[in-house]
């Protein structure tokens, strides 16, 4: 990152800088989660200030910039996946359908918002069990192999595994593997999808396949993606969201905010100049 | 073909070969040992060296029965103790003490694996002989049990820090609680590390020899229960090595070979065991 677009001061979101016409359409949708006014430490270390946005139901979000600018704190906070890290503190408020996650049991609340990670992830277990894992340890009355087919079905694998099942996860290619994660996490039904940079380790073709499948999920869920390929996005988000050194710069409606940026910085980032 | 160039082929052919004899003599020495047993005991193991009593003094022949299965009796309370205790100790460790606590108790593990085999004994002989004034099974199973704890944590430990976060992280986004990511994922993951470090440590009190001499004792006929002086096979080879008798000689060694082949066995099975199931993957 370049020095001089550090921002000397505290930058809070105003209508100039959201964007007129984003804020209005973000007004109108309903809203899954919120974040209010969240600070967030790493002990001593401020990694997030003052950081609020929405996360509108099904539609996609994409958190960018560049590496350090807390884009992945964020996206952990929604599902508390920070609390796995010691010493870390959160101020301010997230809320899932309007109510508070932070005073919600954090096992329920992550079985409501799922979360798929930078590398594959598969547990050293069949293709099958791994599907079937959320569903196992949630207890869930549902009929395990129907709902196995339905989230293999969902994220487009099914009919590259159908025929072995049992086969370990780890026989799969680094795509399928993904996609395999996706499954698993749609398979307890989440409300929410939190995705952290889903791509980043995969070949392009298995891009385009989890790109593709992204757009389709919408249906089922509200998506979360935090990306470091802008194309991507571009081209899988409904609302993007630009962070910058733990401040949020400026969150609008996807296509506004790479055609007419309403912060230089952002304007900065998004054509290359930086990150 | 420069000197410079000649120097250094000589010196690369001359470490592959060094590292290769090394590799060598590390394999060759189980072998040599083996062969050697085989050689001086082999004559002596038949069918009733495992299922006779020992002969008394002057008299060929008999078994060591009596032996076997005292060993076999120690080891199992030995693994009953040592490995629960073991286990749950490295999964707090590894997974909920803080820091500090967890140097501590690392600390003190190594040292106890460190503590020589006799003062063990010696510890178990006034813990469990002394108050209840005689040699038996249980305090030669107690010896050895507290010898296999600090083994059976530490490398269980290890194995459990080795699982990549990611699959704790995949586990816990899925809603699953401390425990139940412990017990599905953990330790699912790390369980052939696991066994083969309850096998080492298995293996390495299957040969203690001085921890008994104070608790077990020995003896020459059966002992039924738990509570009698007890005969096993280290002890076996200790007595008959030092008698001198011939005969007793080559039963010592058949003792060390039946020791070594059933420690042998064991890993086999284990590892038969273990090839099934799925690995992670090394990073």
């Amino acid at each position: 990152m370049h020095a001089s677009v550090r921002p000397a001061v505290t930058v809070n979101i105003t209508p100039s800088q959201t964007g007129a016409i984003g804020r209005e359409m973000t007004a109108a949708l309903p809203m899954r989660m919120t974040v209010g006014k969240v600070n967030f430490f790493y002990g001593p270390k401020q990694a997030l200030f003052d950081v609020s946005l929405g996360v509108a139901t099904s539609k996609v979000t994409a958190l960018i910039g560049p590496s350090g600018c807390g884009k992945s704190t964020l996206l952990r906070t929604l599902n508390r996946m920070h609390e796995t890290v010691r010493h870390a503190r959160l101020e301010g408020e997230i809320t899932l359908d309007g109510q508070s996650i932070l005073a919600q049991d954090v096992t329920q609340l992550r079985r409501r918002v799922g979360m798929v990670f930078q590398r594959p992830n598969p547990f050293p277990k069949s293709i099958f069990d791994n599907v079937a894992y959320g569903l196992r340890i949630n207890g869930s009355k549902l009929p395990i192999s129907e709902a196995v087919e339905k989230s293999l079905r969902h994220s487009a694998l099914w009919d590259e595994v159908k025929d072995h099942l049992h086969k370990s996860a780890y026989e799969l290619s680094g795509g399928q593997q993904q996609r395999l994660c996706i499954a698993r996490a749609l398979a307890v039904e989440p409300e929410v999808l939190l995705l952290d940079e889903p791509c980043s380790a995969l070949d392009p073709i298995s891009t385009a396949k989890i790109e593709e499948l992204l757009v389709q999920l919408k249906d089922l869920c509200t998506l979360v993606i935090v990306t470091h390929n802008m194309q991507q996005a571009a081209r899988v988000s409904d609302f993007t969201a630009f962070l910058l050194t733990g401040q949020l710069i400026e969150f609008s409606p996807t296509p506004q905010l790479f055609t007419t940026p309403g912060d230089a910085r952002t304007e900065a980032y998004i054509t290359g100049r930086f990150g | 073909m420069s000197p410079r160039l000649r120097w250094r082929k000589f010196v690369s052919g001359f470490m592959l070969t060094m590292t290769g004899v090394c590799a060598l003599v590390a394999v060759s020495v189980l072998f040599f040992i083996l062969g050697y047993l085989v050689y001086h005991g082999g004559t002596s193991i038949n069918w009733s060296f495992f299922t006779k009593l020992p002969k008394p003094v002057g008299e060929t022949g008999g078994g060591m029965a009596n032996a076997i299965v005292g060993s076999a009796k120690m080891l199992l309370l030995a693994s009953l103790l040592g490995v629960p205790i073991g286990f749950l100790g490295a999964i707090y460790l590894a997974e909920f003490s803080s820091s500090k606590v967890a140097f501590v108790v690392r600390y003190a593990a190594d040292l106890l694996n460190g503590v020589p085999s006799i003062v063990i004994g010696i510890f178990a002989y006034s813990l469990a002989v002394l108050p209840f004034k005689h040699f038996s099974t249980l305090a030669g199973g107690f010896a050895l049990g507290l010898m296999m704890i600090p083994i059976t944590l530490r490398s269980t430990e290890e194995f459990l820090l080795a699982v990549p976060r990611a699959l704790r992280e995949a586990a816990m986004a899925l809603g699953a609680s401390k425990w139940k990511t412990i017990a599905t994922v953990i330790v699912p993951a790390a369980y052939r590390g696991i066994l083969t470090a309850v096998l080492l440590a298995f293996a390495r009190v299957a040969g203690e020899t001085a921890p008994l001499l104070f608790t077990a004792l020995g003896n020459r006929f059966w002992s039924p229960g738990w509570n009698q002086p007890t005969a096993s096979l280290p002890e076996m080879i200790f007595r008959y090595a030092l008698a001198p008798y011939e005969d007793w000689h080559r039963q010592a060694w058949a003792a060390g070979l039946v020791l070594l082949g059933l420690i042998l066995v064991i890993n086999i099975v284990a590892r038969a065991v273990l090839a099934r199931g799925i690995a992670v993957p090394r990073a």
